[in-house]
């Protein structure tokens, strides 16, 4: 037990002493201790973290720091990759969400995940939305899901551009349209936490201020974590800001602090540019 | 001089040739090298040895295959032309054939003369054919050493030698790949031909829209009616490869390809996919034996059990079964490679919505990957249609206009096969008609691919 909290101190040496001084919210998602494995590599070792629900998490560090394989642990996403395998715990509202008791189907429809490169379905824009709800049962009659995918669009910032087209195909909007089109279609089942794995990457600057706005106005509705190797939007979008390097998570800290006053070395290079 | 021993001179020339221009190439190179000026050396040795010898080669080897076809007109003339000649009768007929066998006598590939007339010109012929073998052979060695000559003067350090051979080369290569279209042109005009002569003895509507096909029954003496209507053909045909093979082959294709692709673990898929492939290249005349000598029985006793009438112990469906499962590794491996196609972030995505394996199955890889499938669909059906040894041997050759599985049909291919097989003659309706079934079959099959191949393409564009 002690050795594993020194490792654990080791690891994360300010893992979770800097708890932010601006308010406390409810904890929605904590992680102890996970580590990453995929076959013999070991790609996350031993991350402690704690995702809370009025603030955005960002996540950054440099290309194959773990950060996004740690992001798609939080709801599992690596269970596709036969080879992946994880240890610790990471509980949402409490519940081990790797316990044999949890269904993975429900697990997802409650932390929805936006990915690097948009992906909507070869659908409608209409179909695309209605897909998540239709397959959780959440809406039984026509009526019911209109009100869903419109909700969803309003929500996601899409809906007064398509809604003469809900019926056209979702893979001929534009790249930044695309990205909304599937926030939407994740906020469609009314998840509790949002990932996002580098959303932006495959965004033109004006497309990706409008996600970034969108972020804002999801804040505090939904528990939302995102990956990013641009430090600026990081800066821009979150409060809380997770550094990760080499598959340790370095800082862990008010965003602010992150950026104007980090204690580690390591965060200070990363953030003056030294490398990655 | 014999053909043989012509070609070996040539080849042993050739590589004297090859020989003695590489050494001069050498030598010059050595020399201009010596002087320093870079440049002054083109291409290797070895490229000089080549380009003599195809020199030497080529035009010679040209001359003899033109040589080959027009020396035995030459010599017929000759023979004509001597006292021995006279004799001949006027008919073209007994005149050819007193000639072939003189002809046969000569060059010793018969050993005495039926016709005493062929016995005279036999010495004739014997002149005749070593003076124009001589003459040729002659022609050639003088072509051999012409081109030879001319080349070895051309080889000097700073002569393109290398680039002249790789000319030659593409030449070749170009000539091999045309080859190919060219044969299939010359048999796309011969069916054009034939079946126009069949054309023009029965009319294109009663072909095309007849539902009585009995092309024989003047020859075996069922009357002198003739009946040349191709639908029960082509029904047959359908019935047997687009429907009843499809029903087996699509649904059992797309699921093997669906548990490949998605389900089955690395090392399964990995030995899997070769046994499927495996499956391919099952010659298709075994599958006859098992349609015809296991599946047809059985599923006659069958019928007859649960008291169908009219069931055959030639059937359309023990056809259409086998043929099936023939296909399936073809519908697998056509509907495996677009599943493979769909992007992975598309699985992911519906993953991540909280969607089982089986719903992202459903609801978002095939419907991604419907195009491609159904190219490979196509393919498979116009494969399915133009497949002749199963439907030869299990489908029957009654042609049967009927909606039973279990009764007798026949396809194009199998009366195609009726029809040219044996002694035939190739001016009667009969014989024809197979060239016009052939050609039916082949614009099907054709359009098919063409569509099947846009849609398979365009498919892929969207996914790139």
């Amino acid at each position: 037990m002690t050795a594993m909290m020194h490792e654990q101190q080791t690891l994360t040496p300010a893992g979770e002493t800097r708890m932010p001084e601006t308010k406390m919210t409810e904890t929605k998602m904590t992680a102890r201790d996970v580590k990453v494995f995929y076959g013999e590599k070991q790609a996350i070792k031993g991350v402690s973290i704690d995702v809370d629900m009025d603030n955005v998490t960002a996540f950054i560090g440099p290309s194959g720091c773990g950060k996004s394989t740690f992001l798609r642990t939080l709801n599992r996403m690596n269970d596709t990759v036969a080879s992946a395998r994880v240890e610790g715990t990471i509980t949402l509202d409490g519940e081990d969400i790797y316990a044999p008791s949890m269904d993975v189907v429900q697990l997802r429809a409650r932390v929805g995940m936006v990915f690097q490169k948009p992906n909507p379905f070869p659908k409608s824009i209409y179909e695309n939305i209605a897909y998540g709800p239709r397959i959780h049962g959440l809406a039984h009659a026509k009526a019911d899901l209109d009100v869903i995918v419109e909700k969803s669009l309003r929500r996601a910032g899409l809906w007064d551009e398509v809604k003469d087209r809900l019926h056209d195909s979702g893979t001929a909007l534009s790249g930044g349209q695309q990205q909304r089109l599937c926030i939407g279609r994740a906020i469609a089942v009314e998840p509790e936490v949002i990932l996002m794995d580098e959303p932006c990457s495959a965004l033109d600057p004006i497309a990706t201020a409008k996600i970034e706005e969108l972020i804002h106005e999801l804040r505090g509705r939904y528990a939302i974590v995102i990956v990013t190797h641009n430090m600026q939007q990081a800066a821009r979008v979150s409060q809380r800001t997770a550094f990760f390097h080499l598959g340790e998570l370095v800082e862990y800290g008010v965003t602010s602090d992150i950026f104007t006053n980090p204690r580690q070395e390591r965060t200070k290079d990363y953030i003056t540019g030294r490398y990655g | 001089m014999t053909g043989p021993a012509i070609l070996l001179l040539l080849a042993g020339l050739g590589a004297i040739a090859w020989v003695s221009a590489r050494a001069r190439a050498m030598r010059l190179q050595s020399a201009a090298r010596a002087s320093g000026r870079r440049d002054a050396v083109h291409s290797l040795p070895g490229y000089h040895g080549w380009y003599v010898a195809l020199w030497t080669l080529v035009p010679a080897g040209l001359f003899l295959a033109v040589w080959a076809n027009v020396a035995p007109g030459l010599v017929t003339q000759d023979v004509l032309g001597s006292p021995a000649a006279q004799s001949l009768p006027a008919d073209d007929f007994s005149r050819s054939a007193i000639l072939g066998e003189a002809r046969a006598i000569a060059t010793g590939m018969q050993a005495g003369a039926f016709n005493p007339l062929s016995q005279g010109l036999v010495e004739p012929y014997r002149d005749a054919i070593g003076q124009y073998g001589f003459a040729g052979a002659a022609l050639a060695l003088v072509l051999a050493f012409a081109g030879g000559a001319y080349a070895f003067t051309r080889v000097r350090p700073d002569f393109r030698a290398r680039t002249r051979v790789e000319r030659l080369v593409m030449a070749t290569l170009l000539i091999a790949s045309l080859l190919a279209i060219i044969t299939t042109l010359g048999i796309v005009a011969s069916l054009l031909w034939e079946s126009f002569r069949f054309f023009s003895m029965v009319s294109p509507v009663d072909f095309l829209f007849g539902a009585k096909w009995s092309p024989q029954s003047a020859a075996l003496g069922y009357g002198n009616d003739d009946a040349f209507g191709a639908v029960p053909l082509f029904w047959g045909t359908i019935f047997i490869g687009a429907i009843i093979a499809m029903a087996v082959a699509i649904p059992l294709g797309l699921m093997s390809a669906i548990y490949l692709t998605q389900y089955a673990s690395p090392t399964f898929r990995k030995w899997m996919k070769p046994i499927l492939e495996v499956l391919a290249g099952v010659p298709t005349v075994v599958y006859g034996y098992f349609a015809a000598l296991t599946i047809a029985p059985a599923l006659r006793d069958f019928a007859v059990m649960i008291g169908i009438h009219g069931a055959s112990s030639e059937s359309a469906l023990a056809a259409g079964l086998v043929m099936g499962v023939m296909i399936i590794p073809f519908v697998s491996s056509m509907a495996d490679d677009s599943i493979a196609a769909v992007p992975q972030s598309m699985r992911d995505g519906s993953l991540a919505m909280g969607a089982t394996t089986s719903e992202t199955i459903r609801r978002v890889l095939i419907p991604a990957a419907l195009p491609g499938v159904v190219g490979g669909v196509l393919l498979a059906v116009s494969r399915a249609i133009g497949e002749t040894m199963i439907v030869v041997m299990a489908a029957g050759l009654a042609a049967n206009l009927t909606l039973n599985p279990f009764a007798s049909v026949t396809t194009v291919t199998t009366q195609i096969v009726q029809l040219l097989t044996g002694d035939q003659e190739f001016d009667s309706a009969k014989t024809l008609a197979a060239f016009a079934l052939g050609l039916v079959l082949f614009i099907v099959t054709l359009l098919l691919n063409i569509v099947a191949l846009r849609v398979v393409k365009k498919y892929r564009e969207a996914y790139e």
